[in-house]
């Protein structure tokens, strides 16, 4: 069978079946000569082909299989960026995290500790105490968005709100940037662990999170159905839907037509291995902890390491307006164990410097200690930490004041963060999307790179 | 922004006499032949949304898209009404009553025949549940939210049309226990019952943003940044939240919550003195400030913290269902419904500085509404009996810059396509297979469908409950047509199913083929699918079922069946 033909157009058959509509009835019949069909109108020929392919029992899938196999897997990690977003759902309390005020009335009961990097951080993070050399703490964040909502919005696009259009999510816009030379990859390029993440806004539903849990478990993968049955049913399905696109009723039944496409290939790709975590050895699950959280990051290196561009992991429950001490000593030993686990193994495959890692959430939490000891809501002065890529590593950047209210450097904002990590990546700052109303809109909402995040 | 909708107020308000002699000298467009055609079944509210919408497209000069076919027309209306598509039998039914007014037959048969009573009520239960309470409310292990008790309640109010002003009143000053069953059981406790934390601020956020389309958790903290509401907005609608408690009991030895109760105790206020209750919040300054219970017009009531003098929810309750702000935020809620775009955007955010796109016919129809008892069954029936919702969802060179989605302000100069909401597609699945007629019992239906809507459902697990859903077409979504459980039921083979009645019936392959369309999409499949399905045949060796069941597949999957359009 001639195998490349059939699957070199993959990514661009959805553009040109729209624009090439043969009027003629060509026959192509099956090489086991059960089926002879006329190309569907308003379907390419090669597009047709793909299908009748398909047809023949698991072709499409072996043929996968062995070019990914002999596809430079090395080739793949070595030249290809990627990004680890650790997203603290609920806002973290960064001031007893990564920037603590021992003897400050704001303080709260915890101790600084000392690090393998130039920084200091929670008593509670020992392990990752031993790795901060790879990492960096950026302390002087400055947003004002302190509803969840609206932060949770806001940190991952870059963005406010804006009733009127929908901003890409980190995930999105980075698996859209660095989705050359993953011609091969058929898992969706941005995978969300455990939580929602963004959505991919006006990038469209292509970039959307696939959302799996932190087992790595995706539902109604089977089809549980045999033989050709599947290809033959597409034909069929996607005679229907060039019908109904071609009636000019919107983008939304175009979109959906790339979303059957990738679901296609999805349901065929060995490169699903890729989800199973608990095929990692024991000791090595043991090591990243027994949580969900724990279970998502070592997910999260699996997927970097089959070629998965972007990986969100969602670890919730930071949203302690009371009682927030005791709390925080649970969340943070599995958020210790997880992590520390994480970047080590990055680090000992030599994917660190091609992975960046980002560790925040909406926003932190207020200095002052309410009367149900616990921390509000506070964007004003806060921390995240990333590491890996090109980033610097084992520094602080920026300072807040005396008792953790301000900053008293220079403040980062989202956009800045963003735009940072974009650098880190190699992606051009430069880059400008079109909107829907076709307002240009440039990445990272032109935030200012943190130059003292690069050397 | 609807930047433009100053201009149209003025146009409408200002040169109806000139718009009128407009339309006599437009004599190029199909345009006025439409007009002439166009039915307003005698109901004068028909008659005045078609006039306003017509107006706008005038304004903009763009004319409106073709009218839907029947078939499309009799399927949207099934989904918007009673929440799934119509059986073939009502599809049949419809195609071929010969009346005139058989359109408004049709909708005043889903809205009043009690062969739909439980139809209608469960689709507005499912639509308000989620309003109320997010697809997630009261399914975690140990909520207070007891989510079939409000069920219960939202379904004897729609099963018995309770009046919406009635309804808005209840659920704001409900008290009593959340659980069907117990001793002063009152289902509409739900709504407020999960959202008393951190000195209900969500109920405040909640109960301005769904009845009166305010938007006022952001001045929790600051004053607005586009308008001029400030902070004490926030803290005086809260003020009315502060006699509300909750009592649990507690399954023994558990943190399950057994049953709770929603009830009003005396305030003693912040500051210690219950004649003049009295709460604090704090500026962005750091300053203290005080604030009582005042509505969003200003107006105020007493200050004593003794519900036996001022029972303050109640007291919200009459100042809600009183303000012109409930009926407005119902009318674009309820326009939304069948629109697809509410007249501001978001629906709920009717704040002053975010001009509607129809601003008098918003206004018309909130006043219609009060004039006519609140009878929501009524405004659902000028609308869907509108001239805008008989469109086809095809756009034309002259209207396709007619895009929401693009951020201009809708036009409604055709339908806007859109996803069926994870229930519909639920109930027509479940319609469209026949498998209606063998369901279990109501609680039992009503729980296997919750369990399956999970897995399109993510919590944030914070304070304010914020969910997601992955049912937006996405691959999830995709995978789940493809190979889910539900679709496995409805394309399943078993003896007795519809794919094996109808397969083991003695239509002709033909008609056999032709069923499935109509069941799916309500037509008929053109020449070319004819031909594939025939080649289908083919394929399967004359295994006319495992056939079906391939088209069956594919047509459950299109977009022609998961868009209402």
């Amino acid at each position: 069978m001639n195998s490349s033909s059939i699957t070199d157009g993959l990514n661009t058959e959805y553009c040109v079946r729209r624009m090439e509509q043969p009027k003629t009835e060509s026959q192509t019949s099956r090489k086991d000569g059960t089926m002879s069909q006329r190309i569907p109108d308003g379907m390419t020929r090669r597009h047709f082909m793909r299908h009748m392919a398909g047809a023949s029992a698991w072709t499409i899938p072996a043929l996968t299989l062995g070019r990914s196999l002999q596809l430079h897997a090395a080739d793949l990690r070595q030249r290809h960026k990627s990004a680890i977003l650790l997203w603290m759902s609920g806002g973290p309390s960064t001031i007893d995290i990564w920037d603590l005020k021992p003897g400050a009335t704001t303080g709260g009961p915890f101790r600084p500790m000392s690090t393998s990097g130039d920084v200091q951080i929670c008593e509670h993070m020992p392990q990752m105490a031993e790795l901060m050399h790879h990492m960096t703490i950026v302390r002087s964040m400055s947003t004002s968005e302190a509803d969840h909502g609206r932060g949770r919005y806001y940190m991952h696009t870059g963005y406010k709100p804006n009733p009127n259009i929908e901003h890409p999510s980190y995930g999105s816009v980075l698996s859209h940037e660095l989705r050359e030379g993953r011609e091969e990859l058929e898992i969706p390029p941005f995978v969300s662990v455990g939580g929602g993440s963004v959505g991919p806004g006006f990038l469209g539903m292509a970039w959307s999170p696939f959302t799996v849990t932190s087992g790595g478990r995706i539902r109604n993968l089977e089809m549980g159905i045999k033989d050709n049955r599947l290809a033959d049913r597409m034909n069929m399905l996607y005679l229907i839907e060039n019908n109904f696109d071609r009636q000019k009723r919107g983008s939304a039944s175009q979109e959906h037509f790339k979303i059957l496409e990738k679901t296609e290939r999805l349901m065929t790709s060995p490169q699903m291995e890729a989800f199973k975590v608990r095929q990692e050895p024991q000791q090595v699950q043991d090591r990243y902890g027994a949580s969900g959280f724990g279970r998502g990051c070592l997910l999260a290196r699996r997927l970097v390491e089959a070629g998965v561009p972007f990986v969100e992991v969602d670890f919730g429950g930071w949203d302690n307006h009371s009682g927030i001490f005791p709390a925080l000593e649970t969340k943070l030993a599995t958020l210790d164990q997880g992590m520390s686990a994480l970047i080590s193994d990055l680090e000992q495959r030599g994917l660190l410097g091609d992975t960046a890692i980002i560790w925040m959430g909406e926003f932190g939490r207020t200095p002052r200690i309410n009367g149900n000891a616990g921390r509000d809501h506070w964007a004003r002065s806060w921390s995240v930490a990333v590491g890996g890529g090109d980033l610097q590593r084992g520094i602080a950047i920026g300072e807040t004041n005396q008792d953790g209210t301000r900053v008293e450097s220079e403040p980062y904002t989202s956009q800045d963060l963003m735009a940072s990590i974009c650098k880190a990546l190699g992606i051009s700052l430069e880059t400008t999307f079109t909107s829907n109303e076709g307002r240009p809109m440039k990445i990272a909402n032109s935030g200012k790179v943190i130059t003292e995040l690069f050397g | 922004m609807w930047l433009n909708s100053n201009t149209v107020q003025f146009f409408v308000r200002r040169h109806t006499v000139f718009a009128v002699a407009l339309f006599g000298l437009c004599l190029l467009t199909r345009w006025v032949a439409a007009v002439d055609t166009v039915n307003d079944f005698g109901i004068p509210q028909v008659a005045e949304i078609n006039r306003q919408i017509r107006g706008v497209w005038q304004e903009y000069e763009m004319s409106a898209s073709p009218p839907a076919t029947e078939g499309e027309w009799c399927r949207r209306v099934h989904l918007d009404l009673i929440g799934r598509i119509p059986t073939v039998h009502e599809l049949d039914a419809y195609l071929n009553a010969p009346v005139k007014t058989k359109r408004a037959d049709l909708v005043k048969k889903l809205l009043y025949d009690d062969s739909y009573v439980a139809e209608y009520a469960r689709h507005w239960t499912t639509n308000w549940t989620n309003l109320l309470i997010g697809r997630s409310g009261g399914t975690a292990n140990g909520s207070v939210i007891d989510r079939a008790g409000l069920q219960k309640y939202l379904r004897d109010s729609f099963a018995q049309d309770k009046p919406y002003d009635r309804f808005v009143y209840e659920l704001i000053s409900a008290d009593g226990s959340n659980t069907p069953g117990a001793a002063g059981f009152n289902g509409a406790v739900n709504f407020l019952i999960g959202k008393l934390d951190e000195n209900a601020a969500q109920a405040t956020a909640d109960t301005s943003r769904i009845f009166l389309g305010m938007q006022v958790q952001c001045t929790q903290c600051h004053n607005h940044p586009f308008n001029n509401w400030k902070q004490a907005k926030f803290w005086e609608m809260n003020a009315f939240f502060r006699q509300t408690v909750v009592a649990r009991q507690f399954e023994t030895g558990t943190r399950m919550v057994r049953v709770a109760e929603l009830t009003n105790q005396d305030f003693a206020g912040e500051g210690g003195q219950p004649l003049e209750a009295e709460i604090y919040y704090e500026l962005r300054n750091g300053l203290l400030k005080v604030a009582y219970p005042v509505f969003v017009d200003g107006t105020e009531v007493g200050r004593s913290g003794f519900v036996s003098d001022v029972n303050r929810r109640e007291e919200l309750a009459d100042l809600v269902v009183g303000s012109p702000y409930m009926s407005e935020a119902a009318v674009n809620r309820m326009w939304a419904h069948f629109l697809g775009y509410g007249f501001t955007k978001p629906v709920d955010d009717m704040r002053p500085d975010n001009i509607p796109s129809h601003p008098e016919l918003l206004d018309y129809l909130a006043r219609e509404l009060a004039s006519h008892r609140f009878e929501l069954k009524q405004l659902m029936q000028w609308i869907a009996l509108s001239e805008p919702y008989s469109l086809s969802s095809r756009m034309t060179r002259s209207n396709v810059s007619d895009d929401p989605q693009m951020g201009n302000a809708p036009r409604f100069s055709h339908f806007y396509l859109r996803q069926m909401q994870a229930e519909q597609l639920y109930e027509s699945l479940i319609t469209a297979t026949q498998a209606h007629k063998t369901r279990s019992s109501y609680e039992q239906q009503e729980t296997d469908k919750n369990v399956w809507l999970q897995q399109f459902v993510s919590a944030f697990g914070t304070d304010e409950g914020g969910e997601s859903t992955t049912f937006n077409g996405s691959i999830q979504q995709a995978l789940m047509l493809f190979n889910g459980d539900l679709i496995k039921r409805a394309t399943s083979l078993d003896q007795g199913g519809f794919l094996h009645t109808i397969a083991s019936g003695n239509l002709s392959n033909v008609r056999k083929i032709n069923y499935l369309y109509m069941a799916g999409l309500a037509r008929r499949p053109t020449q070319q699918e004819k031909f594939a399905a025939n080649q289908l045949l083919l394929a399967r060796q004359g295994d006319v079922t495992a056939a079906l069941q391939d088209i069956w597949w594919a047509i459950l999957n299109s977009n022609e069946f998961i868009l209402n359009h």
